[in-house]
């Protein structure tokens, strides 16, 4: 039976990996090709990279480490942030990434998921929504969080995958930062919407958040966590053996 | 000297990082002269079935592939790559492979229950078949070991060449060998540890 992953994520700027706690208030942490290296050794099923560069210096420095990241580690490693064009997937994808992640380039320009499918194939194309309660209805979020688009989550979700996004990153922003546990809720809504993998993200704050979003939303295929991994507060090879032990089927 | 087979298809950058990490020689090509001058080679393959094995058509590469194997020297195919080496496809209507390999690509969906997702997505556990030898590709591994999937389509109708397989709602062919053909429909460039140690046993081959 296929595993539950476990997916550290590392915010990368300007070279450096950084952690946003509700989106501000940015740590920097590591270094990239150090910190995935690491995370590889440690078990980690796969690895997500999220540019939040702005300047275009920036952003070559990031194709170097994403060259040299893919390079030094042999798991899957999913990239996103400003990924506006078909050219952006391209340009990742040359440098070793497995996965393009986007985000508000697919609210802007829904057929960018549509054109990347096509040729990328399905399984090459995550949809990764930051989304957030507002009058008790979830709604997608643009820009880092910062922009209120006013859709409605669930059905911008169900729409991508209809596009051909093969697997959801879905970051609660009304959990993330927060530690207190993923938003089981949110995760159960898009669950029963998409067939294809689903990701959660946002609100872990211990291993017992992980054995509650497993067994709570058994659709659920992966958990991504940063700041916890980061700062060692969760081991991952603790985490799998403690899935394991609630009978969780991991990679150990 | 390992032949990465490049016929235009996919990003073979891992694959060729992965094989340098563990010390083999390996180069991107699309010669033949360099094909035949090669120890071993591997076909990679991403995408839907009809581009890929058209384009493979296209190059003249089919050829010359098909023409070393015939000779003895070790091929490994990889996922796609894999599928191009039965003799045909069902993905998006009916298209000849290499045929070094008997059997057909047919769509997972056709043997799984339809609560279980698709694409076959993540790490799973390879069972080795009963009553089998071990495949020389599995020497530095065991079953059990985990490995990474990606794919919607598996290969059926080949029994006799099954190696490994993987258990998601029904038996997956997950890996092939005929005679010095071999064929991994899981990533080992992206399977970690594990993944290494095959590739490290197909260099030894």
């Amino acid at each position: 039976m296929i595993t539950k992953r476990i997916i550290p994520c590392l915010d990368v700027k300007d070279g450096r990996v950084v952690k946003g706690v509700n989106f501000e208030g940015l740590h920097d942490v590591n270094d990239p090709v150090e910190l995935a290296a690491y995370y590889s050794k440690a078990g980690a099923d796969e690895l997500v990279f999220y540019d939040i560069t702005a300047s275009a210096e920036g952003r070559s420095l990031f194709t170097d480490i994403l060259t040299k990241t893919a390079s030094t580690i042999f798991i899957p490693l999913t990239v996103g942030g400003a990924i506006n064009t078909v050219e952006d997937f391209d340009r990742v994808l040359k440098c070793g990434a497995d996965k393009v992640s986007v985000n508000s380039g697919a609210i802007r320009n829904p057929k960018l998921i549509e054109e990347a499918a096509k040729r990328y194939g399905d399984q090459c194309v995550v949809i990764s929504a930051d989304v957030k309660r507002v009058d008790g209805k979830f709604t997608v979020f643009a820009k880092g969080g910062r922009e209120n688009t006013g859709m409605e989550a669930v059905e911008w979700i169900r729409r991508c995958v209809d596009m051909g996004a093969g697997e959801v990153v879905l970051n609660s922003m009304d959990t993330d930062g927060v530690k207190n546990g993923f938003d089981l809720p949110m995760l159960q809504a898009v669950c029963d919407a998409v067939s294809v993998p689903v990701i959660a993200s946002g609100g872990a704050g211990k291993i017992e958040d992980f054995i509650t979003l497993f067994r709570e939303i058994p659709k659920v295929d992966a958990g991504l966590a940063a700041s916890i991994f980061h700062f060692g507060e969760v081991n991952i090879q603790e985490l799998k053996e403690s899935l394991r032990d609630a009978g969780i089927t991991v990679r150990l | 000297m390992t032949a990465i087979i490049d016929y235009g298809v996919g990003n073979l950058f891992s694959l060729k990082s992965s094989l340098q990490s563990i010390g083999v020689p390996a180069v991107v090509t699309a010669d033949p002269k360099t094909i035949a001058g090669s120890d071993r080679m591997i076909l990679p393959g991403v995408g839907a079935f009809a581009d890929a094995a058209g384009k493979l058509r296209d190059s003249g590469l089919d050829k010359v592939v098909k023409q070393e194997a015939a000779g003895g020297k070790p091929l490994l195919g990889i996922c796609l790559g894999m599928q191009m080496l039965l003799e045909k496809s069902y993905e998006y209507g009916e298209h000849e492979g290499l045929g070094l390999i008997k059997g057909a690509v047919r769509p997972i969906r056709d043997v799984i229950p339809a609560d279980l997702k698709i694409p076959h997505i993540g790490w799973n556990a390879l069972g080795f078949p009963k009553g089998r030898p071990v495949s020389p590709l599995f020497q530095h591994i065991k079953e059990g070991d985990f490995v990474y999937f990606v794919h919607s389509y598996y290969a059926a109708d080949c029994d006799e060449a099954v190696i490994a397989t993987a258990e998601y709602g029904a038996p997956l062919t997950a890996a092939v060998q005929n005679g010095n053909v071999y064929g991994t429909q899981f990533h080992p460039e992206k399977s970690g540890e594990v993944g290494l140690a095959i590739l490290r046993a197909f260099a030894a081959l």
